[in-house]
């Protein structure tokens, strides 16, 4: 059944309401998909996707119920019946006569089915569709010799060529961003200070005029309450040399931090590889412009959110033995873990941001640092989706470490 | 019946794909707004135009500011007017209607023939801006409680909604339309948006700028990307300033048509510098356990 294709887009993360796979079933009952499977999947896709982040998605949903399905007469008896009303009115050439005068209905069946079956074959070679050029008896699209409809045009294997061949990979929100998304994000993390249901006693000057004007002229003050953001952020920077790569992302979440101006305050200090007693003013690290991590501690209260950008790669002593601080002329007392410790134990509201994708963290150079750090901060990537995520995390206490298996 | 819908082809002016063609018929046949994403510069506006022009039909246009609220796009009361008549008693105040200014909505509704409506740059607007006017594209209607009049669309005017994705818009809001995201074009589809601009341009001089165009846009780094508009604006002036083809990867003239921020241009200079030098490796690289 064709219901099933609903259970292959949730299943592949595209969210599909009822409502709007009632509009499909509509647009489908009027003939709307016209007669190729490529026009089905843009019917398809321009009323239950909503968004370019999830074309991949659905483009992965759809190869994925098509492939299942092994030859052509296996597609469900419904699109074919979608499919097979409203023919275009056929338009045929001499030359295209003469193509297909030589094929019977059912010698173009059994081709088409052959096709459909390589077709299966090659993909499960790993090959996606991709490059699948080729000539073919029903290569003259538009054109349906002796009645035979959508099941004899090769245009039915294209869309789920197209499908296959992923085009917006790039667009998946898991992978791309920008500014104002992050900022997007940012704005959820707010906290009023006054409860909704709090006094009116902010005059509310827009509200007045109109509505002295709708009293022709007769005063009356309208008041409203004041919404005052208490969130607190400080903002803890990797500048070290392995960040160079991430410099845009890092940037866009900065620019996006201090764009949101709702928050009451906004701290941001940098450090290098690793956080020990001091944290820098500035990007450059520069040793004359630092402040004390223990002032931090003792001047910030527990309210502020934190939120620390670093890839957690490191060499094994920087993190765990004292002294083992990656700048040559500095020493550290305490070990750079015993320090993300004490910040964590303080700052119980706070996230570790990774510019590197998660599937990464246990198979890379720096695994060993991200698997300790993550026993210590709740770490997610620094993608939107990952910044949503942490967002949640910053609301309320998260523990760490949950997922990280680590010991050591 | 889908089939008696004025079915837009595309117009003269404006290259439009398949898959953008498919959607807008989709729109038009379900009655549905479109909600039209993309890259500035990838002709999101311009689709408005070319259906209208296409469909032989008027176009309004609603352009959103952040300031925009959606009450105006219906109507507004002006108060203000009507308090000054009420000074100088010249003017009968208590027939209300006069006061009433329909908006671009109400324009649309108004009218007696199908029309074009766009409103255009939606993600400029405060996030409740489009939830605001759910009900009103829904019915396609509006109630004016000052008048206790119902304004309904007479027909129901193809809407077309674009954004630039500067913010996400509201579930509800989303679910009422049908998406579609105009993907930056491939090389051969940008050639024949360009021929429409400017159909003599010398072959040799379009494929070395489309070349450095592409290179430019793939930079990994890059801020703002050069767009469609700045291309065509490009090459006016490749071939104004007369530059020949040969100059073009070499030299990067007028590489401020093309990239805008400062940033970009430093990166891109810093970024051919080091080709020529050798850079120190990141200290990523010198890890030892
Ligand atoms: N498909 C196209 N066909 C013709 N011209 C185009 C096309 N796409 C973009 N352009 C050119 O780019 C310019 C910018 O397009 P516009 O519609 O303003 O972009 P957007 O609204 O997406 O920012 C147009 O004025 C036109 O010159
Ligand atoms: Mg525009």
């Amino acid at each position: 059944m064709f219901t099933e294709f609903y259970y292959y887009l949730k299943n592949f993360g595209v969210p599909v309401s009822f409502n709007e796979w009632q509009d499909l079933m509509e647009a489908l009952d009027q003939g709307m998909a016209g007669s190729s499977l490529t026009g089905f999947y843009y019917l398809c896709r321009a009323l239950l996707v909503k968004t370019e982040a999830h074309y991949d998605r659905f483009d992965l949903a759809f190869a994925s119920y098509f492939q299942d399905i092994e030859a052509v007469e296996g597609l469900p008896e419904k699109i074919w019946e979608w499919l097979n009303r409203e023919v275009p009115p056929l338009e045929v050439t001499e030359a295209m006569r003469r193509n297909h005068q030589q094929l019977d209905i059912e010698e173009m069946k059994r081709m088409l089915a052959e096709r459909l079956a390589e077709q299966t074959e090659q993909h499960h070679g790993g090959n996606r569709w991709v490059g699948t050029g080729g000539t073919s008896p029903f290569g003259h699209s538009g054109y349906h010799p002796g009645g035979i409809r959508i099941g004899g045009d090769t245009r039915s294997l294209y869309a789920v060529k197209v499908a296959g061949m992923r085009r917006f990979q790039e667009f998946r929100t898991d992978e791309t961003l920008g500014v104002r998304q992050f900022q997007l994000a940012l704005r959820k993390l707010r906290q009023f200070t006054t409860r909704l249901d709090g006094a009116r006693e902010e005059l509310d000057l827009e509200g007045t005029i109109d509505q002295t004007c709708q009293n022709a002229g007769r005063l009356e003050l309208k008041w409203a309450r004041p919404r005052v953001n208490s969130m607190k952020v400080m903002l803890l920077m990797d500048a070290g040399g392995s960040m160079w790569p991430y410099t845009r992302l890092c940037n866009q979440l900065f620019t996006a931090v201090h764009k949101s101006s709702h928050f009451k305050d906004l701290k941001v200090f940098y450090f290098h590889n690793c956080i020990y007693d001091w944290l820098y003013n500035d990007p450059s690290c520069s040793q004359r412009d630092y402040t004390d991590t223990e002032y931090i501690l003792r001047t910030c209260d527990s309210n502020y959110r934190v939120i620390i950008v670093g890839d957690a790669s490191m060499g094994y002593a920087e993190l765990m033995r004292p002294g083992g601080i990656i700048d040559w002329d500095l020493d550290n007392d305490r070990a750079g873990i015993e320090w993300l410790r004490r910040l964590r134990q303080h700052f119980e509201y706070s996230v570790w941001l990774n510019p590197i994708p998660a599937r990464y963290w246990d198979r890379m150079e720096g695994a060993f640092t991200i698997g300790a750090i993550r026993t210590v901060f709740p770490m997610e990537e620094l993608t939107v989706e990952g910044l949503e995520r942490s967002i949640r995390k910053l609301k309320s206490r998260s523990r760490a470490g949950e997922e990280s298996k680590l010991v050591y | 019946m889908a089939t008696k819908m004025a079915q837009y082809k595309g117009s003269a002016q404006y290259i439009v794909s398949d898959e953008l063609r498919n959607s807008v018929n989709i729109a038009i046949a379900l009655g549905k707004p479109l909600l039209i994403k993309g890259e500035p510069g990838t002709g999101k506006t311009m689709l408005a135009q070319s259906i209208a022009e296409a469909l032989d039909k008027q176009l309004i246009i609603w352009n959103i500011k952040s300031t925009t609220k959606a009450q105006e796009g219906l109507y507004v009361y002006d108060t203000v007017q009507r308090l000054y008549d009420s000074q100088f008693q010249d003017h009968d105040v208590s027939n209300i209607k006069q006061y009433i200014k329909h908006g671009k909505l109400g324009e649309a509704f108004r009218s007696h023939d199908q029309v074009v409506l766009l409103i255009d740059e939606i993600d400029k607007a405060d996030l409740e801006f489009p939830n605001d006017l759910l009900w009103e594209l829904d019915q396609m209607s509006y109630y004016i409680p000052e008048t206790k009049e119902t304004i309904t669309a007479r027909t129901r005017p193809i809407v077309i909604i674009t954004s630039n994705a500067e913010k996400e818009l509201p579930d509800a809001f989303l679910r009422r339309c049908i998406f579609h995201y105009i993907a930056f074009p491939e090389p051969d589809e940008m050639e024949r948006i360009i021929r429409v601009h400017h159909p003599n341009l010398d072959k040799r001089l379009l494929e070395q700028a489309m070349e450095t165009f592409y290179m430019l846009r793939n930079l990994n780094n890059i801020q703002k990307k050069p767009s469609t508009s700045e291309l065509i604006d490009w090459l006016q002036a490749l071939v104004v300033g007369g530059i020949s083809p040969s100059k073009i990867k070499q030299d990067m003239p007028f590489l401020g048509v093309l990239l805008k921020k400062n940033e970009d241009l430093d990166l891109l200079l810093n970024g051919l510098q080091a080709k020529t030098q050798n850079r120190s490796k990141p200290r990523s690289s010198m890890w030892g356990r």
